[in-house]
């Protein structure tokens, strides 16, 4: 491509009279991405969940060794070496291939935590914020008692009554991390209700619902979409956590904090047991950090009405 | 010719404040009907009110002849539009001004919706260069434009204009009222038109009601203001402070 045609493209995309949605839609899309990739860090943290993104698909490939069957006989508790990158465990397994497939869990627990969270979240903070009165009295006194818990006390009060397992504690964290998000898109509504833009909707004559749904969510889901990225790590280290204390991932699924959980016996003198996957998750949960920041700054709303 | 518009003994009050307090007016169909009075003074909450925006506490609203209840169904929407003050904030600022412009004609099932789209955009003088951009590329008074274009895409009979050139700058305020006389000449519109400015609601309007504290002073013709022939003091004050500083 030569740079010509490049520099036509561009013009394409920032043209200030689109011709069509699509380019109207792509010219924003480009803006926004612009501005996101000025930001080193951002992009450093765009790089690390691209490469966990890969890790999980290619895992079979990727992986030397099966994550669940070890070598009893001959291999327990080795330090590192070429022949196993991160060492192997008490029972013989390849810390390095369980790492591998332990991202696949990871980012299930992580997706499954967020398709189902934010989505309450935004319904209840914009129809609270939206229709005011009891409705907001109710749904925002509701929130109010799911924030009064501890996280991951609730998430454990859930597991402990669901059942240990990883659908159990993905549910759990679903349950206890919607209520700020809910918060979010009330405070988001409350200060676009009242603008004249949403006044005019009501005098077209749209329905509450739809007015909801099509002009006021559409405001919220960019702070929403920040929040959750920047929610990931926690998200990751509550399930970490709940792995921890026996009560998530079950073995022998490779879960990284099901892991550390294992390998915390022999910490002292086979430090890489538990290390490698602590390690993993801190790159992981900085990744989706550095995500979010960037986030912040392309998508903000209140930056130059983009 | 009958009334397009008439309202009787019409009270908003807001936490026991009376913003209005009982006020009547009669619009004649095709006619363009201003209401001036200082800030405050209740014109705006008027306009809302019977847009449905604002709680009429009691008093009755009638749009051609239909009195209206306390919920607006979607007939009177597509008789009555509103123009609102403030450009910068009457467009949602994640659409485009297709997305603005299709929203009325989803809600009311029009199926033509290109061809009205097109008509509504060459009607106020934006060509179809401006379809696809967002409002904040857009200039003040090309943002006014767009919101008229909202408010006829649904053919109402009446307009509602809270103060539609106050937040523009002075040669595009020409440019806005004229294309709005134009549209009410062409389509034969029932104008109610709040303004404080009085230069703007003469040129505009035949008939006017000067308010204050939510309360009618007077009924003027634009002729009769035009002349000073006017009954009470605050009318007199009014048009005193309009011709602003005098060399003495």
């Amino acid at each position: 491509m030569s740079a010509e045609t490049i520099q036509t493209r561009r013009d394409w995309l920032l043209s200030d009279r689109p011709a069509s949605r699509m380019q109207a839609r792509l010219g924003r899309a480009y803006v926004a991405w612009r501005r996101f990739s000025a930001n080193r860090l951002a992009f450093v943290g765009l790089l690390i969940i691209i490469g966990l993104l890969v890790v999980a698909a290619f895992a079979d490939v990727l992986a030397p060794y099966s994550p669940t069957i070890g070598d009893l006989k001959g291999s327990r508790l080795l330090a590192p070496s070429a022949a196993h990158w991160f060492g192997t465990d008490d029972l013989g397994r390849d810390i390095y291939s369980r790492i591998i497939y332990g991202s696949r869990w990871t980012l299930y627990v992580v997706i499954l935590v967020a398709v189902i969270a934010a989505p309450i979240g935004l319904l209840v903070g914009t129809v609270a914020g939206y229709a005011g009165g009891w409705t907001d009295a109710i749904l925002m006194r509701i929130t109010d008692i799911f924030l009064a818990f501890p996280k991951l006390i609730l998430a454990l009060a859930f597991v402990a009554a669901l059942g240990p397992g990883i659908e159990n504690a993905v549910l759990a964290i679903a349950i206890t991390s919607w209520p700020p998000y809910a918060r979010i898109a009330r405070a988001e509504t409350l200060t676009v209700r009242n603008s004249d833009y949403i006044k005019a909707v009501q005098l077209m004559g749209a329905s509450p619902f739809r007015i909801v749904l099509r002009h006021i969510m559409p405001l919220c889901i960019s702070s929403l979409i920040i929040r959750v990225t920047l929610d990931m790590a926690g998200i990751i280290l509550t399930a970490a956590g709940l792995g921890f204390l026996g009560l998530g991932a079950q073995p022998p699924l490779p879960e990284w904090g099901a892991m550390i959980a294992s390998g915390r016996r022999f910490v002292l003198d086979q430090w890489w047991v538990a290390g490698a996957p602590g390690f993993a998750i801190l790159i992981v949960s900085l990744g989706f950090n550095l995500l979010g920041d960037g986030l912040r700054d392309a998508l903000d709303p209140r930056s130059g009405d983009q | 010719m009958n009334a397009a518009l008439s309202i009787d003994g019409l009270e908003v009050v807001f936490d026991r404040f009376r913003a209005l307090k009982g006020v009547s007016l009669e619009v004649k169909s095709g006619d363009s009907y201003g209401l001036v009075g200082e800030s405050g003074s209740g014109k705006s909450t008027l306009l809302k009110a019977i847009a449905g925006l604002a709680p009429a506490a009691s008093g009755t609203i009638a749009v051609n002849g239909k009195t209206l209840g306390t919920r607006r169904d979607k007939a009177f929407y597509r008789e009555v539009q509103m123009v609102f003050q403030d450009p910068y904030g009457s467009l949602h600022p994640r659409q485009t001004v297709d997305r603005l412009l299709q929203e009325p004609l989803a809600i009311h099932g029009f199926a033509d919706g290109e061809k009205r789209i097109q008509r509504a955009l060459d009607e106020v003088g934006l060509g179809t260069g401006f379809r696809f951009r967002y409002a904040h590329q857009l200039s003040g008074g090309q943002r006014q434009r767009v919101a008229i274009a909202r408010a006829l895409i649904l053919e109402p009979s009446i307009l509602l204009l809270d103060e539609p050139t106050s937040a523009l700058d002075a040669s595009v305020q020409a440019e806005v009222l004229n294309l709005l006389e134009e549209i009410r000449r062409r389509r034969k519109l029932t104008f109610l038109m709040v303004s404080h400015d009085l230069a703007i609601v003469t040129h505009m309007c035949e008939r006017l009601m000067v308010m204050q504290n939510g309360e009618a002073v007077e009924n003027l013709t634009a002729s009769q203001l035009i002349g000073h022939r006017v009954t009470k003091d605050y009318t007199r004050n009014l048009l005193r402070a309009s011709e602003g500083f005098v060399r003495g």
